[in-house]
């Protein structure tokens, strides 16, 4: 900030008032380098109050239940007189929902974002894209009961032994809500990867097919990694879907034909009841929430190595 | 002659010791014509981006294993042009080819509409303005061509790569970094890079598309005497507005100007004798 002050020599071209002068035009970039630091510390700032109040009041819970039992106990009945207070099954729930989801978006999305960006025609990509971004803006609850109401009675009919609420079906269904994410997420990224890279592998005789597979999705690697990662963040987070269709019995269980709880579908139950705040059962909402955080955090660090060890192998 | 060709995967064993000329032609052609004799000829050739005129009936003949540089002042249609011989502009919509190049010794018409431009590009190279090596290690990019056709025995994979990283004067920079990325390649070096791949699937024509534009004096040097060795097994077209390039490394020179090819011929005679009134202009420097 302290460069050298020489005024300028006035020539006759920077008549005063024709422009705004260079000290009123500082003072603004200064005003609003600082609007912008306050908007960002606001983001900041809220995250680490989540993060503190989590912490703080599954201190509470953990008063009275051992981090030992959390871990290991295999039943989760807070609300039952024999209270047990083992996490796993809801994170077996979690986990199992999230595997079925990505294996279908995962797939699909992929699909259709080489689809729209290596071979559509420009025409067909324009009325595709908002379709999907279309799907992405149903709200979550219908894809609840299109789960609950037709998925699984077709499921049903594969699987006739398959429970009426159960994992598979909202599974599934999460996964189909998460495709048009992942899709539009990946496609940004495919088409980022510039032109002159595509030519240089059409012009060694590659199909559309190669260059897609061999030059762009390598290209694009990260932002497609990105996408997956995002969409593993969506699902685990998801809670309606999972809350009407799979059932609300933890369950620990990893088969998807199982009916089971999610953590994000237990926190909604307990939020939903009436109990006292301060009691163990109210605290258990804050110690789940902590473990939903961890999990989506683990899944954003092995993401992010992830995607530095591939650009690197490059 | 030479003519029963054998496929790619087990010519292995033919693969000589007389690199880089060796004899794998994925597609079994091989030029077979002597020297000088035409390659390919552009006749009536005109090319329109939707309704933009941008070749107008170019009549141009290729020779043989020679180095025909295109010149003209930018805008002319040098790369138009250059992007007909691969069918590179059947990737944009809406572009329309008429007339013929015709391809010898085959003898077939390159931009017809009943030929494939996949099989045109796999034997017609390309190397283009700004180096664009694949994100991938440098053996890789190499090896792209030939694992498009096919090729995985890596034995063969491996001596068709140095052959051509040999024939792109890469191979002493490159050998001991083969699984390193391209990208960590200087800019002369991704560029000789992108000359290895082309050269690695042996094409009958490499098409150069300024491509010494992005690089500094030391690394066009070794470029352009790079250009002037592949003669010996190669036919070379190649766009430069840099008319002392093309009177260092070209057999032949062609003048285009508004989308018309105004003069061809010697390159010692285009740089000294002119014919045309326009060519004189442009190399004496008056308009470009
Ligand atoms: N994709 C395109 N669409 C429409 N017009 C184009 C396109 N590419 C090039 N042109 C036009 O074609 C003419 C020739 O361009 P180009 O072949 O790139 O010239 P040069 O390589 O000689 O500089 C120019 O008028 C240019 O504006
Ligand atoms: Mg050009």
């Amino acid at each position: 900030m302290n460069e050298p002050k020489r005024p300028m020599p006035a020539g006759p071209a920077t008549s005063v008032g024709m422009f705004a002068s260079l000290r009123y035009r500082k003072a603004r970039d200064r005003v609003v380098e600082a609007l912008l630091l306050a908007c960002g510390m606001v983001a900041v700032f809220i995250t680490v109050a989540i993060v503190a109040i989590l912490v703080s009041e599954s201190a509470v819970f953990f008063e009275h239940v051992t981090l030992k039992e959390f871990l290991t106990d295999p039943l989760w009945t807070p609300l039952f007189a024999d209270a047990h207070y083992g996490i796993m099954p809801l994170v077996a729930g979690t986990l199992t929902t999230t595997f079925v989801a990505l294996a279908v978006a995962i797939p699909f999305g992929t699909t259709i974002a080489i689809y729209l960006s290596e071979f559509a025609p420009h025409k067909v990509r324009e009325s595709l894209k908002p379709v999907l971004e279309l799907l992405g803006a149903v709200p979550t609850v219908v894809y609840g009961y299109f789960a609950l109401l037709v998925v699984t009675p077709v499921l049903q009919k594969l699987l006739p032994e398959l429970p009426g609420f159960n994992m598979l079906g909202a599974g599934i269904v999460m996964g189909l809500m998460i495709v048009p994410f992942v899709a539009s997420v990946s496609e940004d990224a495919m088409r980022s990867v510039p032109v002159y890279m595509r030519e240089g592998s059409y012009a060694m005789g590659a199909t559309r097919l190669q260059t897609a597979l061999r030059v762009v999705v390598p290209g694009a690697f990260s932002g497609i990694a990105a996408a997956y990662i995002l969409g593993i963040s969506r699902a685990v987070g998801e809670t309606m879907v999972v809350s009407i269709a799979a059932g609300m019995q933890p369950n620990l269980t990893f088969d998807p034909t199982q009916p089971a709880a999610t953590i994000t579908a237990y926190i909604v139950q307990v939020s939903l009841g009436d109990l006292p705040h301060g009691s163990i059962g109210y605290q258990t909402i804050f110690a789940a929430g902590l473990v939903l955080m961890i999990i989506t955090l683990l899944f954003n660090v092995a993401g992010f190595f992830l995607t530095r060890k591939f650009r690197e192998a490059y | 002659m030479e003519t029963t060709m054998s496929t790619a995967a087990d010519s292995a064993t033919t693969g000589g010791h007389e690199a880089p000329r060796i004899a794998i032609n994925m597609d079994g052609h091989r030029e077979t014509a002597p020297r000088n004799a035409a390659k390919a000829r552009a006749e009536g050739l005109s090319f329109h981006y939707g309704a933009h005129r941008a070749l107008k009936d170019i009549n141009l003949e290729i020779p043989e294993r020679m180095v025909t540089a295109l010149i003209g002042p930018s805008g002319c249609g040098k790369s138009t042009f250059l992007r007909c011989f691969n069918r590179m502009h059947d990737l944009t919509p809406n572009t329309r080819y008429d007339g013929a190049i015709h391809f010898y010794p085959d003898d077939f018409n390159l931009v017809a509409k009943d030929v494939d431009p996949i099989e045109v590009r796999m034997r017609i190279g390309m190397v283009f303005q700004k180096p664009n090596p694949f994100p991938k290690s440098i053996f890789e990019n190499v090896a792209y061509g030939l694992r498009l056709r096919g090729v995985s025995n890596r034995a063969l994979l491996e001596e068709q790569v140095e052959a051509a990283l040999r024939s792109a004067a890469l191979w002493e920079e490159a050998k001991d970094r083969l699984q390193a990325s391209a990208l960590t390649l200087s800019g002369g070096q991704q560029q000789r890079l992108c000359i290895a791949r082309a050269l690695a699937t042996r094409p009958e024509i490499l098409l150069f598309d300024e491509p010494t534009s992005a690089l500094d004096p030391i690394a066009t040097a070794k470029i352009e005497e790079l250009i002037a060795q592949l003669r010996d097994q190669v036919t070379v077209l190649i766009v430069t507005h840099n008319m002392q390039q093309a009177a260092r490394v070209s057999d032949f020179t062609a003048f285009m100007y508004l989308g018309e090819l105004v003069e061809v011929g010697d390159t010692s005679r285009i740089f000294t004798n002119p014919s045309k009134k326009a060519t004189e202009d442009y190399i004496t420097g008056r308009y470009g």
